[in-house]
C-alpha cells in the first residue's frame, strides 16, 4: 500500500484530545502544511510536544493562536508573546524542559529507555517532584520518556518507502520523533522513487514513517 | 555596538585556544564571533544542530534552513557538519564544549547562575540554556555588571530561580575579569581607568583582589 497521502487522508487521522510532537525549532523543519491540516480541522484540547511555540504565525505557534493546545511541552516560548499570556492566565498548561532533556526524553520514548539519568537542572525549579538519583558521586536527575500519538515531522527528500533525509538545521527533532509516535507523517519538499537515495546518506529509515505528504 | 559592550566582548575572544569548540548565547555573546583572533581556528556550534556557524549571509543569499539558535539566517563555514538534537546535545552535556559565552540576570560568589526566567515579568523558558552551563567546560558569563538601574547583579546569593549551581568559571563585565573560585569571585583584570574600589562598589559579593591585578586588553 502506498505510504503517499492525501491531505484528506491524513487529516482523519487528526482527533481531539490526542499527544501530538511537531518537529523544528523556531519552525525551521516544521511541516507547514501538516499544521494547516490541523488549524483547518479544528481539533481541539492537542497536548503538542516541540522545542518551542515558534512565533503566532508559524508552526506550533499558530495553533497556540487557534486556541487548540491544552497543554505544551516545550523547552522555550519566547518568541510567541501569547503563548505566556494562556499559561499566565490558566488558559493552558505549559511544562518547559530543558532543551537538551526534551530532545532526550523524545528520544528515549522512541528507543525502548525507560528515562535516563541528567545534570541538567539539579538544583533549580526543573528538579521539583522528580527522582535525584546519585552514581559515582554525581547528581542527577531522573527524567521520563515522552511518546506521542502522532508525529508531524519536515523532511527535505523522501523515497516512496518512506526513507527521509533532511537539510542542514531543519533536522533538529524530526529523527527523535519519528522514533517516539504510533502514526508517523511527514511532509516532504522533494519525493523520489525507492532507490534514488544512498542509503548512507537517509537518516530516518522508512519503516518509521506511515504518510508521506508532497510539500 | 557600544564602547562598552566591545570592551566585553573582545575581552571574551581572548579565552579561546586554538581548536576549541564555542556555543555563543543570543544578544551580546553572539558578537564575540567577530572577534576571535585570527590566528586561531575556533568552531561555532549552534545547538539548533550544527558546528561550523558562520557570518550573516549576504542580503538575498539567506537559506531558510541554515539559521542560528535565534533563528536569524547565518552561514555554515567549510567543514561544518549538521546533526539532530539529541546529538547537539550529547555533545553539549558530553563536555565535548570547550566553552559556552552566556548573559546573566544574576551571578553569585558560589558560581551559581540565574538567567531564565522573572516570575510574573519574563518567562521564556530556558531553551538551550540549562544544559549549556552544566556541560561546557568552562562557562564564561559576558555581561554589563550592573543593571540599567544601576544594582549590582554579582550577588553574595541569587536571588532569581536558578538555571544552574556552582557552574560559572569567569565574569566578563565592562570594568573587569573575574573568575570564580573556591574562595569566591578573584578580581583578575580592570579595564582602563578603572578602581579596585569601584569594581568592588558595584558588586554586592566581596571580591577578593589579589596584588597584582592585570590591565583588562
Amino acid at each position: 500500500m502506498s505510504k503517499l497521502k492525501s491531505i484528506d487522508e491524513i487529516a482523519e487521522k487528526f482527533s481531539d484530545n490526542q499527544v501530538i510532537m511537531i518537529g523544528g525549532f523556531l519552525a525551521v523543519g516544521t511541516p507547514e502544511t501538516l499544521v494547516d491540516a490541523l488549524v483547518t480541522k479544528g481539533v481541539r484540547n492537542l497536548t503538542v510536544i516541540g522545542n518551542d511555540t515558534s512565533f503566532p504565525d508559524r508552526g506550533i505557534g499558530r495553533l497556540i493562536m487557534s486556541r487548540q493546545i491544552k497543554k505544551a511541552i516545550v523547552s522555550h516560548i519566547g518568541t510567541n508573546k501569547e503563548t505566556g499570556r494562556q499559561m499566565t492566565a490558566g488558559e493552558i498548561e505549559v511544562e518547559l524542559v530543558p532543551q537538551g532533556t526534551l530532545a532526550e526524553r523524545v528520544r528515549s520514548g522512541g528507543a525502548g529507555l525507560g528515562g535516563f539519568l541528567t545534570p541538567t537542572g539539579v538544583g533549580t525549579v526543573v528538579a521539583e517532584g522528580k527522582q535525584v538519583i546519585t552514581v559515582n558521586g554525581c547528581t542527577y536527575l531522573l527524567e521520563l520518556p515522552l511518546k506521542a500519538d502522532i508525529a508531524l515531522l519536515k523532511a527535505w527528500k523522501a523515497d516512496k518507502s518512506g526513507n527521509l533525509v533532511y537539510r542542514r538545521a531543519a533536522r533538529n527533532f524530526n529523527p527523535l520523533m519519528a522514533m517516539a509516535a504510533d502514526l508517523v507523517i511527514v511532509e516532504a519538499e522533494e519525493i523520489v522513487e525507492v532507490g534514488e537515495l544512498n542509503p548512507d546518506e537517509v537518516v530516518t529509515p522508512g519503516t518509521l514513517v506511515d504518510m508521506i505528504l508532497k510539500a | 555596538m557600544s564602547d562598552m559592550r566591545e570592551r566585553i566582548v573582545k575581552r571574551v575572544a581572548r579565552f579561546f585556544k586554538d581548536g576549541d569548540l564555542v556555543n555563543l548565547g543570543i544578544g551580546m555573546p553572539t558578537m564575540v564571533a567577530n572577534f576571535i583572533p585570527s590566528d586561531i581556528n575556533v568552531m561555532l556550534q549552534s545547538e539548533n544542530g550544527f558546528i561550523g556557524l558562520g557570518p550573516s549571509p549576504e542580503a538575498g543569499k539567506e537559506d531558510k534552513d541554515t539559521v542560528n539558535a535565534g533563528g536569524i539566517p547565518v552561514t555554515i563555514v567549510p567543514g561544518g557538519a549538521c546533526f539532530d538534537s539529541s546529538m547537539s546535545f550529547a555533545l553539549i552535556r558530553g563536555g565535548h564544549v570547550d566553552a559556552t559565552v552566556l548573559g546573566a540576570l544574576e551571578v553569585d560568589e558560589k558560581g551559581n547562575l540565574a538567567n531564565w526566567i522573572v516570575p510574573g515579568k519574563l518567562v521564556p523558558g530556558m531553551g538551550g540554556a540549562m544544559d549549556l552551563v552544566v556541560g561546557a567546560k568552562k562557562v564564561i558569563i559576558a555581561m554589563e555588571h550592573t543593571t540599567k538601574e544601576g544594582a549590582p547583579k554579582i550577588l553574595k546569593n541569587c536571588t532569581l530561580p536558578l538555571t544552574a549551581v556552582n557552574v560559572v568559571d569567569y565574569i566578563v563585565t565592562e570594568l573587569g575579569v573575574m573568575e570564580v573560585t573556591e574562595e569566591g569571585i578573584v578580581l583578575r583584570e580592570l579595564a582602563p581607568g578603572v578602581t579596585a574600589e569601584e569594581i568592588q562598589s558595584k558588586t554586592e559579593a566581596r571580591l577578593v583582589i589579589p596584588a597584582h591585578v592585570e590591565i583588562m586588553q
